[in-house]
C-alpha cells in the first residue's frame, strides 16, 4: 500500500567490507567481513552534497521509510519524517538509513554465521561500541562516494551516533541533530540496560547465547527485557492516559494471577511481539554499546577547554547542531541534552536547542510529529539554503 | 522582511556589519533575522518560549532555549562583539548579574528598556496615586510576567557605580527617535544604551 508523501516501495541493500583486512574494533578485537543493511530514498545530487544519514535506535533497522511491498500496511519506523514534502524531503535530499553492526536486521551481528566456524557467532561476537557502529557507517558513506554528509540525525541511541559523528568525524558532516539522547550513559540508564540483560541471562533457553541450533529461544527473557524498556519509553502521564486502571476483557477483579489490567496485557503483547522480530543476543550487544558510550572520555593531554565534554567537540566548531529533548522524557532527561548544549556552546559550535513540551515520554521523538516536522523541516531548509542545495 | 520595532531598529544601527551578536530573550528572532540576513552578522539567540524558538528556527536562526536568570555560564569570555538585551531588563530577577554577564561574554552590551521616568508616569503617580505603567510597557502591576520599574536616571547611576561606560545612547518617544541630550529621563519612553567596561 502506498500513500501520497510516501517514498513508496523500498528495497534494502547491503554493503560488505573488511573481507581481506578485518575491521579493528575499539576493544582491540577484530571482525570481518562485515555486512551493513541499508536503504536510500531520493537522489544524490551531482556534487554529492545533499546526503542525510538517519541513525536508528536500539530496536530499529534500515527500513526507516516507505513500504516493503504493495501489500505492506506498516511503513518504516520514521516514515512521518522522511518523504516528499516531509522534514527530510526526499525531493531535495538523498536520505540514507543504515542498520548498525551488531543488529539482527540484515547487518553482521551475533546471529550471523562466523565464517571461521560456520556457526552463528552468539557470544563469541566481539563487543562493539557506538564508535565502531559509526566507523562502519563511514565505510558505507565512502562506498556511496559521499565525502561529506549534509546532516546526521537520530534519536536515543541514534542520537549517540550523531554525537559520535560530530565529535570524532566532524570533517565528514555539516550538521548534526541529536534527539532525546545523552553524551554519556548514566548509572540509571546502565542499570535499566542491565536489568534487561539479566532477564535474558535468566532464561534457561538462552544457554549462554548459544541457542541458534536449538528449537527453543530465550523469548521469555527477551520479552521481559522489552517490557521493562517499554515502560521507560513512556511517561507516568502517558501510561495513565492510555490505560488508567482499566481491566482487560472483564468487569471485576478475578483475584487470580492472570493478566487483568489493560496495561499488563499491553506490555505482554509488546514483549511477545518483540520476540518475533528481535534477537536476544543482539539486544545484549546493543545495550552494552549504549552503556559504554561516554564522549567526555576524550584523549588526555589535549589543550581543549576545561569542560571535558566541550573538549570532545573541540573539532566540531563548523558543525551546525540542532539538539532536541522532551519535557517528560525521564529515560534521557532534558538536563542531559542541556549538558550537550552547554558543551557545544563552550566549544564555540553553532547550536540550536529546544526542550519540547510533551507528555509522551522518551517516545516523544517519534510521536510529536507536528512540532518535530516544523522544527526539523525549518532546520533542514536552513541547511539547504546555506549549502546551496 | 517586516518593519522592525523602533528600538530594535536603533539596536541594529548600533551593530556594525560582520560582527558577532548574542541576542538575549530574542523572542521570534526579528532583530537577529534583520542583522544576520541583512548585515552579515553572525548571530545567536537565547529564548525562553517554545513558540519563540520555533519561530527563530523557522527564520533559519541559531537559537537555544534557555533561561537568562541562570546566567551565561557556558559562553566563553569575550566570545561576542555585542550582547543584546531588548526590553527585557525589567523582567529579570537579578539585573546586575545579567549586565555583568553581558559585559563578560561580549565586548559591548546593548540594552533597551522602557523608562518609568517619563513625565506621564510621574504625573500618573502624582495625580492618581497609582503605580504608573510605562508608556512602552503597558502592563499593570499584577500582570505576569512580573516587572520592576526603573528610570533612565536609575540606570545611568547604576552604570556609574559599577564602572560601566555608556558609549552610545538613543532615546525614543512612543516609537519615534528623539534627538535630545538633556532631560532625557523626562522625555523618553524607551532608552537604548551601548555599554562597555
Amino acid at each position: 500500500m502506498t500513500h501520497d508523501h510516501s517514498v513508496g516501495i523500498v528495497e534494502t541493500q547491503t554493503f560488505t567490507f573488511a573481507q581481506e583486512t578485518p575491521f579493528v574494533l575499539e576493544s582491540g578485537a577484530t571482525l570481518g567481513p562485515i555486512t551493513l543493511a541499508y536503504q536510500t530514498y531520493g537522489q544524490l545530487n551531482a556534487d554529492r552534497s545533499n546526503a542525510v544519514l538517519i541513525l536508528h535506535a536500539l530496536s530499529g533497522g534500515a527500513h526507516a521509510a516507505g513500504y516493503r511491498s504493495v501489500e505492506d500496511t506498516k511503513p518504516g519506523w520514521w516514515d512521518t519524517a522522511i518523504g516528499p514534502g516531509k522534514a527530510f524531503d526526499t525531493n531535495r535530499f538523498f536520505v540514507i538509513c543504515s542498520n548498525i553492526i551488531g543488529s539482527c536486521y540484515g547487518s553482521t551481528g551475533p546471529a550471523s554465521v562466523n565464517p571461521a566456524t560456520g556457526k552463528p557467532y552468539g557470544l563469541t561476537f566481539p563487543v562493539v561500541t557506538i564508535g565502531d557502529m559509526v566507523r562502519g557507517q563511514e565505510r558505507l558513506i565512502d562506498h556511496l562516494g559521499i565525502e561529506r554528509l549534509l546532516c546526521v540525525v537520530g534519536g536515543s541511541m541514534g542520537g549517540m551516533q550523531a554525537l559520535e559523528w560530530a565529535a570524532h568525524h566532524p570533517e565528514r558532516i555539516r550538521a548534526a541533530i541529536p534527539l532525546a539522547t545523552t553524551a554519556r550513559s548514566n548509572a540509571m540508564q546502565i542499570a535499566l540496560s542491565e536489568v534487561g540483560r539479566q532477564a535474558i541471562y535468566a532464561d534457561p533457553a538462552w544457554g549462554g547465547g548459544d541457542y541458534y541450533a536449538s528449537d527453543r529461544r530465550p523469548d521469555a527473557g527477551l520479552a521481559v527485557a522489552r517490557m521493562i524498556a517499554h515502560i521507560t519509553y513512556l511517561s507516568e502521564e502517558a501510561m495513565h492516559r492510555k490505560f488508567g486502571r482499566r481491566l482487560q476483557d472483564r468487569e471485576q477483579f478475578g483475584y487470580q494471577f492472570r493478566t487483568e489490567f489493560e496495561v499488563e496485557s499491553y506490555l505482554r503483547h509488546q514483549g511477545l511481539s518483540f520476540t518475533q522480530r528481535f534477537d536476544a543476543n543482539s539486544y545484549l550487544f546493543i545495550t552494552k554499546a549504549m552503556d559504554y558510550f561516554d564522549l567526555s572520555q576524550s584523549p588526555a593531554g589535549s589543550n581543549g577547554p576545561v569542560n571535558s565534554l566541550a573538549a570532545a567537540f573541540a573539532r566540531s566548531q563548523h558543525v551546525k547542531f540542532l539538539v532536541v529533548s522532551f519535557t517528560s522524557d525521564w529515560l534521557y532527561p532534558s538536563h542531559q541534552s542541556k549538558e550537550i548544549v552547554s558543551a557545544l556552546t563552550a566549544a564555540g559550535a553553532d547550536v540550536s536547542y529546544l526542550d519540547i513540551e510533551s507528555s509522551a515520554g522518551h517516545d516523544a521523538f517519534l510521536v510529536e510529529v507536528d512540532t518535530m516536522t516544523r522544527l526539523l523541516g525549518s532546520f533542514m531548509d536552513r541547511l539547504a539554503r546555506e549549502e546551496g542545495i | 522582511m517586516t518593519d522592525l520595532r523602533p528600538d530594535l531598529k536603533i539596536i541594529a544601527d548600533f551593530i556594525p556589519a560582520g560582527s558577532r551578536v548574542l541576542d538575549l530573550g530574542c523572542g521570534d528572532g526579528a532583530l537577529l533575522d534583520f542583522v544576520v540576513h541583512g548585515q552579515g552578522v553572525t548571530g545567536r539567540g537565547i529564548e525562553l518560549s517554545e513558540a519563540g524558538v520555533l519561530a527563530c528556527v523557522r527564520r533559519g536562526l541559531s537559537v537555544r532555549q534557555g533561561n537568562l536568570q541562570e546566567g551565561l555560564g557556558d559562553y566563553p569570555d569575550r566570545s561576542f562583539d555585542y550582547v543584546v538585551l531588548a526590553q527585557t531588563l525589567p523582567f529579570l530577577d537579578d539585573p546586575a548579574m545579567i549586565l555583568a554577564e553581558m559585559l563578560r561574554v561580549g565586548q559591548r552590551a546593548v540594552v533597551s528598556f522602557p523608562n518609568w521616568g517619563h513625565w506621564r508616569c510621574r504625573l500618573e503617580l502624582l495625580t492618581t496615586g497609582r503605580i504608573p505603567r510605562a508608556v512602552d510597557l503597558p502592563q499593570a502591576w499584577h500582570e505576569k510576567p512580573r516587572w520592576q520599574a526603573f528610570t533612565v536616571t536609575d540606570f545611568a547611576r547604576f552604570c556609574r557605580a559599577n564602572r560601566i561606560a555608556i558609549t552610545k545612547q538613543a532615546y525614543l518617544n512612543r516609537g519615534r527617535r528623539i534627538d535630545i541630550f538633556k532631560v532625557t529621563n523626562l522625555l523618553s519612553t524607551t532608552a537604548v544604551f551601548v555599554l562597555e567596561r
